[in-house]
């Protein structure tokens, strides 16, 4: 089966292989092998598939089948800072349709859309299990918890600058699409220790519960 | 005196919450060694003892489940935990793992011995970075503690963005390396599950909750709760709350006590209408507020408890827009296998965008409601009956709100009213 031409020289075959080891059937890597290649390329390459085909022996169109199935996976390139306004209903309600308005305004870009300088890209994407921060924003995948529309242009503007603020739960620093990616196949990044344990609204009935404790004694 | 109970939350106010040294300050991995000790039958026996009910939304008996698994099959048995977390208003599996995954990891060896399983995976939504970083992290610790490794392995397993494969054999197909698809039942996942391999499918609460259930005995955890709907649980609360968060409390405490403590509606608005357990669960009213919220009594007031995702909505929130944006996301994570949910969430969306832009008639809320009739009980999977429970609960206790959009010739509301920031400057 194995043909020299469906090797995609810019990924590292070697993760791959550690990726497929960790399955009991191959075929099961499929999806960590899907965000292993956007972690390289940025989004879902031809090369990419057909490299991925290769390995778990299935057709390429088996491969397509299933990535396009994910709304995760990008078929064209998206932006280094790939943003995510909540508009599912509660965080639309309570600001999310807002933000997503105004920051399509601000790039110059519509859903989908990214800027010309490929630093932020930009899509409405569902609740995120955090509505008890709304509204919230994703920057590559990480929490930006409580969102104001200002606060909203001030993340977008930081990426487009270089320096993004950091996630509201998530690392010191917000890392690039291709790096978050990694993390999602699966490879350590070194970060996890770092941001908070919990946020606030987390804590919520642990604090109050606490205080009860100390008043009832 | 306060109802709340934290257990799973005890120690989330501790910076090192989620590291395995921070987990064994307080005890963790000792229910484990406990539990690798006894009969697997045993362990089976004291979950069922405990009255634990799945926290993914149906609220099946845990230990229930991990005794349909055949034994002495000579067959691999598999955990699979449900990590998916995407029902609409749910969002407790997602703090709790980011901040202490340990729980769930020490449940899953206790889980994996009462089922004779080797082998778990924890299939997590791919839309939260850190929290996948945590997980694997506390994988990995767990190997180097020799709590993993030496009997039960784990594989963290990333999703890709589709609320469908929360639902459990479009899970175990997504998790096989296809489309994430329901499959036909039966045969039942504890027959034929990851691999056609008899198989669990648990929720992470339910699998989180089990050390301290190990730990504390069965029944401490049935003295929590109520007759059928036993121990505390997670109940989330977002929306138009002064103080949203988690709480942890007994089964059965009623949405005005999680308010009075939540510092009420927020300040000068009142209540309208509010979810019990996420989008597919039928809403409820300010007549709802003092029906226990446990499985029997919200199933009792024409609702479900499903995952206690408590979302709360003011008067200045237009139903028919909640509605729609709740419909166009059934629309949107329709998997496309069966015509009653693909075709009928369509329709669906057509018409309630019809009606909120003023353009429908009466007669499209019989065409709607008529539309619900024939997805509800028809579709393959619980997504097509769980996205007709907006539209009918709504129109049953709000229909004047969807005739006043046609007499206005469009939606009445001003939407900046709902947000968090009126008032705010530009
Ligand atoms: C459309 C749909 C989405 C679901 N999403 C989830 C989910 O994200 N997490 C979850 O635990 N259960 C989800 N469920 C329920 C699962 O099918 C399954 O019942 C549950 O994981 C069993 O775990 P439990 O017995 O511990 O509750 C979903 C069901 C449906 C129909
Ligand atoms: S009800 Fe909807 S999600 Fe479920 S199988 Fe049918 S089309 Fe797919
Ligand atoms: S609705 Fe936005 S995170 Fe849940």
């Amino acid at each position: 089966m194995s043909s020299a031409h469906s090797v995609d020289p810019t990924l590292n075959q070697e993760i791959m292989n550690s990726i497929v080891a960790r399955y009991p059937r191959k075929r099961s890597a499929i999806m960590p092998l899907l965000h292993y290649v956007q972690s390289v390329a940025g989004y879902v390459t031809n090369s990419g598939i057909e490299n991925i085909a290769e390995m778990l022996e299935i057709a390429t169109a088996e491969v397509s089948a299933v990535a396009t199935f994910y709304t995760q996976y990008k078929f064209s390139p998206i932006g280094e800072y790939h943003v995510g306004v909540c508009t599912n209903t509660l965080c639309a309600v309570m600001g999310g349709d807002a933000i997503f308005s105004a920051l399509k305004e601000h790039l110059g870009i519509e859903n989908d859309g990214v800027t010309a300088d490929g630093k932020v890209s930009l899509e409405h994407i569902e609740c995120n299990a955090a509505c008890d921060y709304a509204p919230v924003v994703m920057a590559n995948w990480e929490f930006y918890d409580n969102q104001t529309v200002e606060s909203a242009k001030a993340l977008v503007d930081g990426a487009r600058a270089g320096n993004p603020p950091a996630p509201t739960r998530g690392p010191n620093r917000l890392v690039t699409y291709k790096q978050a990616s990694a993390v999602l196949a699966g490879l350590d990044d070194g970060l996890a220790g770092e941001g908070v344990q919990a946020g606030a609204a987390t804590l919520l009935g642990l604090d109050i519960a606490r205080a009860a404790e100390k008043g009832g004694k | 005196m306060t109802k709340l109970t934290p257990v799973l939350s005890a120690h989330w106010d501790e910076k090192d919450s989620f590291t395995i040294e921070g987990y064994k300050r307080h005890g963790g991995y000792k229910a484990a060694e406990k539990a690798l000790a006894m009969n697997p039958d045993d362990v089976i026996q004291m979950i069922k003892d405990s009255g634990l009910r799945g926290r993914g939304g149906a609220g099946f008996p845990t230990g229930m489940k991990w005794g349909f698994i055949p034994q002495g099959d000579n067959k691999d048995h598999y955990l699979v935990v449900n990590a998916d977390e995407s029902e609409p208003g749910t969002c407790k599996d997602t703090p709790l793992l980011m901040a202490n995954p340990h729980v769930l990891i020490e449940g899953c060896i206790i889980a994996c011995h009462a089922i004779r399983a080797k082998q778990a995976f924890i299939y997590i939504r791919g839309e939260v970075t850190h929290v996948v970083r945590r997980v694997n992290q506390a994988i990995t610790d767990a190997y180097k503690a020799g709590h993993l490794g030496n009997g039960v392995d784990i594989v963290l397993h990333v999703g890709a963005g589709a609320y469908i494969c929360g639902e459990e054999t479009a899970l175990l197909d997504s998790l096989e390396g296809f489309r994430g698809q329901p499959r036909l039942r039966p045969p039942f996942p504890a027959i034929a599950g990851l691999y056609a391999k008899p198989t669990v499918v648990n929720n992470v609460e339910s699998i989180a909750s089990v050390p301290a259930i190990i730990a504390n005995g069965a029944e401490w955890y049935q003295s929590m709760g109520t007759e059928k709907s036993k121990g505390a649980t997670l109940y989330s609360l977002s929306g138009h709350v002064n103080n949203p968060g988690q709480f942890e409390a007994p089964l059965g405490i009623t949405l005005r006590e999680i308010l009075e403590l939540a510092g009420g509606v927020r300040t000068g608005h009142k209540l309208k209408f509010w979810t019990p357990g996420g989008s597919s669960t039928p809403i409820f009213t300010d007549a709802h507020l003092d029906i226990p919220l446990d499985y029997e009594g919200v199933a009792a007031a024409g609702s479900m408890l499903g995952t206690k995702a408590l979302q709360i909505f003011d008067e200045t929130t237009c139903v028919v827009r909640a509605v729609l944006r709740w419909t166009e996301f059934y629309k949107h994570e329709s998997c496309g296998k069966c015509t009653p949910c693909r075709e009928g969430t369509w329709w669906l969306v057509q018409i309630l965008r019809d009606l909120e832009s003023g353009v429908g008639t009466e007669a499209d809320l019989e065409k709607l409601l008529d539309l619900c009739d024939n997805i509800m009980g028809r579709s393959f999977c619980a997504l097509g009956d769980g996205a007709t429970s907006p539209i009918t609960s709504s129109i049953k206790y709000f229909r004047d709100e969807y005739i006043a959009h046609l007499t206005n010739g469009g939606c009445p509301f001003d939407p900046v009213q709902s947000t968090l920031f009126v008032g705010a400057s530009k």
